[in-house]
């Protein structure tokens, strides 16, 4: 197969790119030429791979992600890194160890993480396609606030191998995309079973979006437009909604009750699974070498203490905090229970509809440095982080502005209809349009 | 068996690495000894970051095969969990064992005890784990500028079997430890003779006391010498109104005792979860298919049968793999005629000789034993011949000299018993009384140690030809003669 390549030279402003890949190979294929940005977490043989921390500067992988295998297996042309919240940790992209991306509809303000990097290369133009993953929310969020697509897929769908893990029972690699075709496209490309990764299943995707939404029943959860959510955002949800109905669709209220256990499980299980992923980086193999004087318990200690954020810090203390002996009741297999009532509480909705919509976000993108306490951060993951804890696929397609700024509407399916979710949001995305 | 009031209490942690082709969750070739460091490695076994596990079946099919030969209940949805510690020689930070959902419980293996029977020790689990990496001191631990990691063992698949604290004595564990090896050789599933294969932590106390952990035990003599130090230790600590504190012990094989590990390195907590990158482990209809191959213990009853053993020699020539198929190979063109000697020559003699030199049944080809039996069996030479035969035949293969075959070895060394040629025999009796005849008085004086003496020195003389019964009997008569 002849290869080729492609000039790749963005300009960017917002700091959406860790590394460039100037001129990209590509082969034949479905995205013959296409340039593909991929997140700093997903391995990219030979291009080093950072997850946006120090502790792993200089790393290249010696191995490609095998939705990344795919990609080149599909003609793409890596177009470079993008940039991210330290290992995923956050919901801005400014826990990054190498600045903060900017949101190119308001550089005053946040992309969104904590795929950042990729929703801005998107939103600014410079590429038409990239790869995200998405834990709790981390392609949906940016999706949101820069005004492009994102598509978390059901647990299992995509492949997860060469993913440096950071929650793996909750996390996917995804598209996102200018376009809900885009997204579709490239989901194609990358979903199905991967002997490599034992909880991938063989639901290969071959889908091409349609408009017909007709008959189609909607559930509206209650808890979606309540306490927490800014109104006007859900103005612009509502409102959305409304053209789905013109559609011929029509709506039903539903409750999810577990949902005010959802942030506790999933703060609980993510940090705990980070405590565990992240132990392995200690500056014998990676990052900044040991200082070989000191015993290797100290040099450990020093080298973790220097080179992880604040944010990573603090989250692989509260994992190992929850882990440690007398706690494993109390915390993680806790948090698995509240996993299986909020399965349950999905399980129940989706006997009476299709899929269920509500806002992406309970906000719009946040000012850069305004959230500033950790917890307040966390809030802000309560609409995204049911779909990670059921595993169930949600995407978010832009439908409409408050204050000028994007609004994300987010439609969440039942395990393994990816491809519903996507014709819902395509069906909007045509009407708008 | 009411125990003692000292009475040994021992249970023994056995992890034996199992002899699939590849490592547990990789595709890496498991025959690394032979080969440079971090030769056998790939993204899974060194832990890069994002690479994942993916089970080797094979692995779980051969650990399913112990635990069914072992009695063992077999859990049909088992999982796999994460043991998070640092150690260099951890490439991932994490051990993905097996915790509280292991693949097997319960079960028993029986040994000989102590006083002859049969005695089962039960057994509390078997799961199945990853093999870390090893670390290459360059120098000595303590003052070694620097360590190399080698990972070329990271991801070798383990089996942990967990043994209830049933044994009652060091040779009791050392018991075990050889039938639990023989039935795991059986089942091959596992290579004992691989450096390394198998390690053992061992729980031992004395009755009402603390118990004590030993680690780090490599080798199977190892276990009864480790435990056998600690039983005198504690015993000494008893005796002088000592207490006997719950402890963790390392055993240093060259210096043969155990030292207290510094406790700061044992307070791990291992915060334990299941490993979300693998699914539940279920095995109901697989284990179900699962066929057994003869067992020690059936193969034991057999040579008793079969072959007409006695209950020590079955014991013994099934208490190996190897030795078994050789006894029955040896003996396969003839059964009924050669069992009986060969059994005996090889439970006791060869066996015996082997261990003089150190030396593996691999060299020693059975059609040669086979050979040697029927020689012994024709009776043209003497039992005490038949020896020193074997004893060249093993110096050769020792050496790597030319092999001669057993005939070749009685002609060469002229070894023919003397049958019928009394008249060698007579005048070799007649030397040996006339060299020694203050022997011939204390026979006189009815001091019985003579007649032996003499019968060494006529052997002597007649290079072992002489058969025993025969020569007693020749000698017995020349010294009455001689009275007369
Ligand atoms: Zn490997």
């Amino acid at each position: 197969m002849a290869e080729r390549s492609i000039l790749f030279e963005p300009d960017d402003k917002y700091n959406a790119f860790l590394r460039v890949c100037n001129k990209p190979s590509y082969t034949e294929g479905k995205l013959a030429g296409v340039a593909v940005a991929v997140k700093d977490n997903i391995s990219t043989r030979g291009i080093e791979t950072t997850c946006a921390s120090r502790i792993l500067k200089g790393y290249v992988p010696p191995y490609d992600a095998r939705a990344v295998e795919l990609l080149r297996n599909a003609g793409a042309a890596i177009a470079g890194k993008t940039n991210m919240d330290e290992f995923g940790m956050g919901t801005t992209t400014e826990n990054s160890a190498f600045g903060p991306t900017l949101n190119p509809c308001d550089t005053g303000r946040v992309p969104g993480g904590s795929s950042g990097g990729s929703a801005a290369a998107i939103a600014g133009g410079m590429v038409q396609m990239a790869l995200g993953t998405d834990t709790g929310g981390s392609i949906r969020c940016p999706a949101a606030f820069c005004g492009i697509v994102g598509l978390k897929p059901s647990y299992g769908r995509v492949s997860r191998y060469g993913l440096i893990a950071y929650a793996n029972s909750l996390e996917q690699i995804g598209p996102m995309g200018k376009s809900v075709s885009d997204v579709s496209t490239l989901m194609e490309v990358i979903a199905g079973h991967d002997r490599h990764d034992s909880t991938t299943h063989d639901r290969p995707y071959t889908h091409t979006p349609h408009a017909d939404i007709k008959g189609l029943k909607i559930g509206i959860p209650q808890e979606y437009f309540g306490e927490g959510v800014d109104p006007a955002v859900a103005d612009v949800v509502k409102k959305a909604i409304g053209r789905l109905e013109e559609l011929g669709t029509t709506t039903v209220p539903c409750n999810i009750p577990s949902m005010k256990y959802a942030l506790a499980a999933y703060y609980v299980t993510c940090t705990c699974e980070a405590s565990s992923n992240l132990a392995r980086f200690d500056g014998v193999r990676y990052g900044p070498a040991a200082d070989t004087k000191r015993s290797w318990h100290e040099a450990y200690q020093e080298v973790r203490s220097a080179a992880f954020g604040t944010e990573v810090r603090r989250r692989i203390m509260l994992g190992t905090f929850a882990l440690s002996s007398g706690y494993y009741g109390k915390y993680y297999a806790k948090a698995q229970v509240t996993r299986e009532n909020i399965k349950a509480d999905f399980n129940r909705i989706f006997k009476d509809v299709d899929v269920i919509a509500g806002p992406t976000m309970p906000t719009i993108a946040f000012k850069m440095k305004e959230k500033s306490d950790p917890l307040s951060m966390y809030l802000a993951d309560i609409l995204t982080v049911p779909a990670n804890l059921a595993g169930i696929p949600a995407i978010s397609v832009p439908c409409g502005k408050s204050e000028g700024m994007p609004v994300g509407l987010q439609i969440m399916g039942r395990m393994f209809e990816d491809e519903r979710i996507v014709d819902v949001a395509y069906a909007y995305e045509q009407a708008v349009n | 068996m009411a125990d003692a009031e000292d009475q040994v209490i021992v249970g023994l942690e056995v992890h034996c690495q199992l002899d699939t082709k590849s490592k547990l969750f990789c595709g890496c070739d498991t025959d690394y000894r032979s080969d440079g460091p971090n030769t056998h490695v790939c993204p899974i076994c060194l832990g890069l970051p994002g690479a994942m596990p993916s089970l080797n079946k094979k692995a779980i099919e051969y650990a399913m095969r112990v635990a069914k030969a072992l009695n063992c209940t077999v859990i049909h949805e088992s999982e796999f969990s994460r043991k998070n510690y640092f150690y260099p020689d951890l490439d991932k930070a994490y051990q993905i064992t097996q915790y509280d959902k292991p693949l097997a419980e319960g079960g028993y293996l029986e040994i000989e005890s102590d006083e002859g029977g049969e005695r089962k020790i039960r057994l509390t689990r078997i799961h199945v784990e990853e093999d870390p990496g090893r670390l290459v001191h360059m120098g000595n631990v303590e003052r070694g500028k620097y360590s190399l990691v080698d990972y070329n063992r990271a991801g070798i698949p383990l089996i942990e079997i967990v043994s209830e604290p049933d044994m009652r004595s060091p040779k009791e564990a050392r018991k075990f430890l050889n039938k639990l090896r023989a039935t795991l050789e059986y089942l091959s599933v596992f290579d004992s003779e691989k450096e390394g294969s198998l390690r053992v932590d061992a729980n031992i106390s004395i009755k009402g006391n603390e118990r004590v952990e030993v680690k780090n035990i490599t080798s199977y003599k190892g276990v009864e010498k480790a435990l056998l130090f600690e039983v005198t230790r504690q015993k000494n600590l008893i005796r002088r109104g000592q207490r006997i504190e719950r402890e963790t012990r390392h055993y240093l094989e060259a210096r043969g005792v155990t030292q207290s590990a510094r406790s700061k390195e044992m307070e791990n907590d291992y915060r334990y979860f299941p490993e979300p990158d693998l699914r539940p482990l279920r095995v109901k209809s697989w284990v179900e298919g699962i066929v057994l191959p003869e067992l020690p213990d059936a193969r034991r009853e057999r040579f008793i049968a079969e072959y007409g053993c006695s209950l020590n020699h079955a014991r013994t020539l099934t208490g190996e793999l190897k030795l078994a198929n050789f006894f029955e190979k040896v003996v396969a063109s003839d059964p009924k005629g050669l069992s009986p000697l060969a059994a005996t020559w090889i439970a006791d003699t060869l066996i015996g000789e082997l261990n003089y030199r150190d030396m593996d049944l691999d060299p020693v080809d059975p059609e040669s034993f086979t050979e040697l039996v029927r020689v012994l069996k024709a009776g043209t030479i003497t039992d005490k011949s038949g020896v020193d035969v074997l004893r060249v035949m093993l110096d050769q293969r020792l050496k790597n000299e030319t092999r001669e075959t057993p005939a070749g070895i009685v002609a060469r060394l002229n070894l023919a018993k003397t049958d019928g040629d009394t008249g060698a025999i007579t005048a070799a009796i007649e030397e040996a009384i006339n060299e020694n005849l203050k022997a011939l008085e204390d026979y006189r004086a009815g001091k019985g140690g003579a007649l032996n003496f003499l019968v060494g020195q006529v052997m002597k003389k007649t290079r072992g030809k002489a058969d025993p019964a025969e020569l007693n009997r020749m000698l017995t008569d020349a010294l009455k003669k001689r009275e007369a």
